[in-house]
Protein backbone atom coordinates (compact mmCIF):
# COMPACT_ATOMS: atom_id res chain seq x y z
CA UNK A 1 0.00 0.00 0.00
CA UNK A 2 2.89 2.55 -0.64
CA UNK A 3 1.92 3.93 -3.52
CA UNK A 4 -1.63 4.86 -1.47
CA UNK A 5 -2.17 8.37 -1.24
CA UNK A 6 -5.57 9.22 -0.32
CA UNK A 7 -6.39 7.66 3.00
CA UNK A 8 -9.81 6.90 1.94
CA UNK A 9 -8.16 4.48 -0.70
CA UNK A 10 -8.87 1.88 1.24
CA UNK A 11 -12.57 1.74 1.40
CA UNK A 12 -12.46 1.29 -2.27
CA UNK A 13 -14.35 -1.32 -3.45
CA UNK A 14 -12.82 -4.01 -6.23
CA UNK A 15 -14.58 -6.67 -8.13
CA UNK A 16 -13.22 -9.94 -7.37
CA UNK A 17 -15.54 -12.13 -9.54
CA UNK A 18 -17.24 -9.85 -12.08
CA UNK A 19 -20.64 -11.34 -12.24
CA UNK A 20 -23.74 -9.46 -14.43
CA UNK A 21 -27.15 -10.62 -13.90
CA UNK A 22 -29.17 -8.95 -16.72
CA UNK A 23 -27.44 -5.21 -16.73
CA UNK A 24 -27.11 -5.56 -12.93
CA UNK A 25 -24.22 -5.78 -11.53
CA UNK A 26 -23.52 -8.19 -8.58
CA UNK A 27 -19.86 -8.81 -8.72
CA UNK A 28 -18.41 -10.97 -5.92
CA UNK A 29 -16.05 -7.46 -4.20
CA UNK A 30 -13.45 -7.71 -1.48
CA UNK A 31 -16.43 -6.27 0.59
CA UNK A 32 -18.37 -9.44 -0.37
CA UNK A 33 -15.18 -11.12 0.19
CA UNK A 34 -15.32 -9.72 3.80
CA UNK A 35 -18.80 -10.25 4.73
CA UNK A 36 -18.27 -14.14 3.87
CA UNK A 37 -15.07 -14.24 6.00
CA UNK A 38 -16.44 -12.68 8.85
CA UNK A 39 -19.75 -15.17 8.55
CA UNK A 40 -17.55 -18.39 8.40
CA UNK A 41 -15.27 -16.72 11.08
CA UNK A 42 -18.19 -16.82 13.43
CA UNK A 43 -19.94 -19.83 12.59
CA UNK A 44 -16.79 -21.61 12.74
CA UNK A 45 -16.17 -20.43 16.38
CA UNK A 46 -19.46 -21.22 17.60
CA UNK A 47 -19.98 -24.31 15.98
CA UNK A 48 -16.49 -25.23 17.64
CA UNK A 49 -16.58 -23.65 20.54
CA UNK A 50 -19.66 -26.04 21.72
CA UNK A 51 -18.89 -29.15 20.09
CA UNK A 52 -16.93 -30.62 23.35
CA UNK A 53 -19.81 -29.38 25.54
CA UNK A 54 -17.76 -29.57 28.73
CA UNK A 55 -18.88 -29.00 32.21
CA UNK A 56 -15.73 -27.07 32.79
CA UNK A 57 -15.55 -25.14 29.51
CA UNK A 58 -12.32 -24.48 27.76
CA UNK A 59 -10.91 -21.63 26.27
CA UNK A 60 -12.76 -21.09 23.13
CA UNK A 61 -16.34 -22.78 24.47
CA UNK A 62 -15.57 -20.15 27.75
CA UNK A 63 -15.18 -17.67 25.13
CA UNK A 64 -18.83 -18.34 22.97
CA UNK A 65 -20.38 -18.87 26.26
CA UNK A 66 -19.60 -15.19 27.38
CA UNK A 67 -20.25 -13.63 24.22
CA UNK A 68 -23.55 -15.48 24.36
CA UNK A 69 -24.12 -14.14 28.01
CA UNK A 70 -23.15 -11.34 27.08
CA UNK A 71 -26.14 -10.76 24.57
CA UNK A 72 -28.51 -12.62 26.87
CA UNK A 73 -28.26 -10.19 29.17
CA UNK A 74 -28.05 -7.26 27.12
CA UNK A 75 -31.90 -8.75 25.76
CA UNK A 76 -33.14 -9.65 29.07
CA UNK A 77 -32.18 -6.01 30.56
CA UNK A 78 -33.13 -4.01 27.93
CA UNK A 79 -36.91 -6.22 26.44
CA UNK A 80 -37.95 -8.33 29.40
CA UNK A 81 -39.94 -11.14 29.14
CA UNK A 82 -41.18 -10.48 25.34
CA UNK A 83 -37.34 -10.60 23.94
CA UNK A 84 -36.69 -14.08 24.03
CA UNK A 85 -37.86 -14.73 20.71
CA UNK A 86 -35.61 -11.76 19.11
CA UNK A 87 -32.35 -13.39 21.10
CA UNK A 88 -31.11 -14.98 18.03
CA UNK A 89 -31.39 -12.01 15.70
CA UNK A 90 -29.64 -9.81 17.93
CA UNK A 91 -27.02 -12.01 18.38
CA UNK A 92 -26.36 -12.35 15.25
CA UNK A 93 -26.87 -8.75 14.24
CA UNK A 94 -24.09 -8.43 17.20
CA UNK A 95 -21.15 -11.16 16.18
CA UNK A 96 -21.38 -9.85 12.61
CA UNK A 97 -21.14 -6.06 13.64
CA UNK A 98 -18.71 -6.69 16.29
CA UNK A 99 -16.70 -9.71 13.76
CA UNK A 100 -16.27 -7.26 10.69
CA UNK A 101 -15.13 -4.38 12.98
CA UNK A 102 -12.67 -6.93 14.19
CA UNK A 103 -11.31 -8.32 10.49
CA UNK A 104 -11.72 -4.29 9.73
CA UNK A 105 -8.56 -4.19 12.22
CA UNK A 106 -6.78 -6.50 10.49
CA UNK A 107 -3.83 -4.51 8.00
CA UNK A 108 -4.75 -4.87 4.51
CA UNK A 109 -8.08 -6.22 5.25
CA UNK A 110 -11.39 -4.39 4.21
CA UNK A 111 -13.94 -3.04 6.80
CA UNK A 112 -17.30 -3.82 5.06
CA UNK A 113 -18.91 -2.27 7.89
CA UNK A 114 -17.59 1.13 6.44
CA UNK A 115 -19.96 1.15 3.65
CA UNK A 116 -23.08 2.95 4.35
CA UNK A 117 -24.87 0.57 1.91
CA UNK A 118 -24.21 -2.43 4.39
CA UNK A 119 -24.66 -0.76 7.64
CA UNK A 120 -27.77 1.26 6.54
CA UNK A 121 -29.12 -2.64 5.07
CA UNK A 122 -29.29 -4.06 8.80
CA UNK A 123 -30.68 -0.65 10.11
CA UNK A 124 -33.79 -1.17 7.89
CA UNK A 125 -34.01 -4.82 8.32
CA UNK A 126 -34.26 -3.50 12.37
CA UNK A 127 -36.38 -0.75 12.15
CA UNK A 128 -38.86 -2.60 9.15
CA UNK A 129 -39.05 -5.23 11.95
CA UNK A 130 -39.35 -3.52 14.65
CA UNK A 131 -42.33 -1.50 13.14
CA UNK A 132 -43.62 -5.01 12.02
CA UNK A 133 -43.41 -6.41 15.51
CA UNK A 134 -45.23 -3.39 16.97
CA UNK A 135 -48.05 -3.51 14.69
CA UNK A 136 -48.52 -7.13 14.71
CA UNK A 137 -48.55 -6.74 19.02
CA UNK A 138 -50.61 -3.93 19.07
CA UNK A 139 -52.50 -3.18 16.20
CA UNK A 140 -53.19 0.54 15.41
CA UNK A 141 -52.69 1.13 19.14
CA UNK A 142 -48.71 0.62 18.15
CA UNK A 143 -49.72 4.45 16.98
CA UNK A 144 -50.15 5.48 20.53
CA UNK A 145 -46.58 5.39 20.43
CA UNK A 146 -46.21 8.93 18.86
CA UNK A 147 -48.56 10.08 21.59
CA UNK A 148 -46.63 11.06 25.20
CA UNK A 149 -48.63 10.67 27.76
CA UNK A 150 -49.59 13.57 30.34
CA UNK A 151 -48.95 16.53 27.82
CA UNK A 152 -51.25 19.58 27.08
CA UNK A 153 -53.67 18.87 24.55
CA UNK A 154 -52.66 22.07 22.71
CA UNK A 155 -48.72 20.96 22.63
CA UNK A 156 -49.77 17.25 21.00
CA UNK A 157 -49.40 18.37 17.30
CA UNK A 158 -46.23 19.43 18.11
CA UNK A 159 -45.05 16.68 19.91
CA UNK A 160 -46.59 13.62 17.19
CA UNK A 161 -44.30 15.32 14.74
CA UNK A 162 -41.79 14.97 16.88
CA UNK A 163 -41.91 11.84 17.96
CA UNK A 164 -42.71 10.71 14.43
CA UNK A 165 -39.78 12.27 12.68
CA UNK A 166 -37.67 10.82 15.92
CA UNK A 167 -38.82 7.59 15.12
CA UNK A 168 -38.10 7.60 11.54
CA UNK A 169 -34.71 9.14 11.35
CA UNK A 170 -33.70 6.08 13.61
CA UNK A 171 -32.68 3.76 10.31
CA UNK A 172 -30.63 6.79 9.84
CA UNK A 173 -28.98 7.56 12.72
CA UNK A 174 -28.15 3.60 13.45
CA UNK A 175 -26.83 3.28 10.03
CA UNK A 176 -24.73 6.32 10.03
CA UNK A 177 -23.56 6.08 13.40
CA UNK A 178 -21.75 3.13 12.56
CA UNK A 179 -20.58 3.42 9.40
CA UNK A 180 -19.24 7.20 10.16
CA UNK A 181 -17.51 5.56 13.20
CA UNK A 182 -15.87 2.65 11.16
CA UNK A 183 -14.93 5.19 8.03
CA UNK A 184 -13.47 8.11 10.63
CA UNK A 185 -11.74 6.09 12.78
CA UNK A 186 -9.58 4.04 9.45
CA UNK A 187 -9.06 7.62 7.88
CA UNK A 188 -7.81 8.62 11.00
CA UNK A 189 -4.84 5.77 11.19
CA UNK A 190 -4.11 6.75 7.93
CA UNK A 191 -4.14 10.19 8.25
CA UNK A 192 -1.25 9.06 11.18
CA UNK A 193 0.24 6.80 9.40
CA UNK A 194 1.02 9.17 6.81
CA UNK A 195 2.41 11.64 9.03
CA UNK A 196 4.96 8.63 10.14
CA UNK A 197 6.38 8.65 6.64
CA UNK A 198 6.54 11.74 6.10
CA UNK A 199 8.44 12.86 9.08
CA UNK A 200 10.98 9.96 8.37
CA UNK A 201 13.04 8.11 10.81
CA UNK A 202 13.79 10.85 13.18
CA UNK A 203 10.59 12.31 13.51
CA UNK A 204 8.16 9.50 12.80
CA UNK A 205 8.54 7.62 16.24
CA UNK A 206 6.00 10.27 17.78
CA UNK A 207 2.85 9.48 15.24
CA UNK A 208 3.95 5.66 15.37
CA UNK A 209 3.53 5.28 19.07
CA UNK A 210 0.02 7.27 18.25
CA UNK A 211 -1.17 5.00 15.76
CA UNK A 212 -0.63 2.36 18.04
CA UNK A 213 -2.55 3.68 20.93
CA UNK A 214 -5.33 4.88 18.38
CA UNK A 215 -5.30 1.32 17.39
CA UNK A 216 -6.27 -0.12 20.81
CA UNK A 217 -8.81 2.60 20.62
CA UNK A 218 -10.06 1.32 17.35
CA UNK A 219 -10.05 -2.04 19.00
CA UNK A 220 -12.47 -0.68 22.02
CA UNK A 221 -14.34 1.50 19.29
CA UNK A 222 -15.12 -1.81 16.85
CA UNK A 223 -16.46 -4.04 20.12
CA UNK A 224 -18.14 -0.62 21.54
CA UNK A 225 -20.32 0.30 18.39
CA UNK A 226 -21.64 -3.74 17.82
CA UNK A 227 -22.71 -3.07 21.46
CA UNK A 228 -24.19 0.15 20.51
CA UNK A 229 -26.16 -1.31 17.40
CA UNK A 230 -27.28 -4.17 19.55
CA UNK A 231 -28.45 -2.61 22.89
CA UNK A 232 -30.41 0.36 20.18
CA UNK A 233 -32.00 -2.60 18.17
CA UNK A 234 -32.93 -4.27 22.00
CA UNK A 235 -33.89 -0.40 23.12
CA UNK A 236 -36.47 -0.33 19.73
CA UNK A 237 -37.69 -3.57 20.14
CA UNK A 238 -38.79 -2.59 23.84
CA UNK A 239 -40.61 0.13 22.46
CA UNK A 240 -42.70 -2.44 19.90
CA UNK A 241 -42.68 -5.39 22.12
CA UNK A 242 -44.20 -3.15 25.52
CA UNK A 243 -45.13 0.62 24.59
CA UNK A 244 -43.90 2.08 27.77
CA UNK A 245 -44.58 5.35 26.46
CA UNK B 1 -16.42 33.23 -3.88
CA UNK B 2 -14.64 29.94 -5.79
CA UNK B 3 -16.65 26.65 -4.90
CA UNK B 4 -13.64 24.85 -3.68
CA UNK B 5 -12.72 28.27 -1.32
CA UNK B 6 -16.77 27.71 0.24
CA UNK B 7 -16.60 24.00 0.73
CA UNK B 8 -12.95 24.58 2.46
CA UNK B 9 -14.44 27.17 4.66
CA UNK B 10 -17.60 24.84 5.23
CA UNK B 11 -16.14 21.80 6.29
CA UNK B 12 -13.22 23.78 8.80
CA UNK B 13 -17.09 25.35 10.31
CA UNK B 14 -18.38 21.92 10.44
CA UNK B 15 -15.94 21.27 12.75
CA UNK B 16 -17.36 23.89 15.31
CA UNK B 17 -19.63 20.97 16.44
CA UNK B 18 -16.42 19.01 17.93
CA UNK B 19 -16.72 22.28 21.13
CA UNK B 20 -20.97 20.62 21.84
CA UNK B 21 -19.05 17.03 21.42
CA UNK B 22 -16.14 17.62 23.79
CA UNK B 23 -18.91 19.13 26.43
CA UNK B 24 -20.88 16.26 26.35
CA UNK B 25 -18.37 13.70 26.50
CA UNK B 26 -16.89 15.71 29.03
CA UNK B 27 -20.07 16.22 31.08
CA UNK B 28 -20.74 12.11 30.33
CA UNK B 29 -17.25 11.05 32.39
CA UNK B 30 -16.50 13.90 35.19
CA UNK B 31 -20.35 12.56 36.78
CA UNK B 32 -19.31 9.32 36.19
CA UNK B 33 -16.06 10.23 38.40
CA UNK B 34 -17.77 12.23 40.95
CA UNK B 35 -20.84 9.82 40.89
CA UNK B 36 -18.41 6.58 41.36
CA UNK B 37 -16.48 8.89 44.13
CA UNK B 38 -19.61 9.11 46.87
CA UNK B 39 -20.91 5.58 45.98
CA UNK B 40 -18.04 3.16 44.00
CA UNK B 41 -20.19 0.31 44.47
CA UNK B 42 -22.50 1.43 41.81
CA UNK B 43 -19.88 1.98 39.15
CA UNK B 44 -19.80 -1.46 37.57
CA UNK B 45 -23.35 -1.50 37.22
CA UNK B 46 -23.37 1.70 35.28
CA UNK B 47 -20.31 1.24 32.71
CA UNK B 48 -23.37 -0.59 30.25
CA UNK B 49 -24.83 3.15 30.37
CA UNK B 50 -21.72 5.38 30.42
CA UNK B 51 -20.21 3.67 27.46
CA UNK B 52 -23.52 3.97 25.58
CA UNK B 53 -23.91 7.66 26.56
CA UNK B 54 -20.52 8.36 25.05
CA UNK B 55 -20.90 6.49 21.97
CA UNK B 56 -24.38 8.05 21.32
CA UNK B 57 -22.21 11.47 22.24
CA UNK B 58 -19.22 10.08 19.73
CA UNK B 59 -21.52 9.93 17.24
CA UNK B 60 -22.37 13.34 16.59
CA UNK B 61 -19.26 14.48 16.34
CA UNK B 62 -19.13 11.63 13.34
CA UNK B 63 -22.02 13.49 11.96
CA UNK B 64 -20.07 16.51 12.09
CA UNK B 65 -16.86 15.02 9.75
CA UNK B 66 -19.41 13.25 7.91
CA UNK B 67 -20.87 16.50 6.67
CA UNK B 68 -16.83 18.18 6.69
CA UNK B 69 -15.82 15.12 4.27
CA UNK B 70 -19.02 15.48 1.88
CA UNK B 71 -18.10 18.97 1.79
CA UNK B 72 -14.69 18.27 0.98
CA UNK B 73 -15.05 15.61 -1.61
CA UNK B 74 -18.39 16.03 -3.47
CA UNK B 75 -18.16 19.40 -3.93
Amino acid sequence: MAEAHSPLEQFFIHRIVPIDVGGVDVSFTNSALCMVIVVAAVTLLMTQGIRARALVPGRVQSAVEMAYEFVANMVHDNVGHGGKPYFPFIFSLFMFILFANLLGMVPFSFTSTSHIVVTFAMAAVVFVGVTVIGFARHGLGYLKLFVPSGVPVAMLPLLVVIELISYLIRPISLSVRLFANMTAGHTMLKVFAGFVISLGVLGGWAPLAFVVALTGLEILIAFLQAYVFAVLTCIYLNDAVHMHH
Amino acid sequence: MDAQAASLIGAGLATIALAGVGVGIGNIFGNLISGGLRNPSAVPKIMGNVFLGFALTEAIALFALLIALLLLFKF
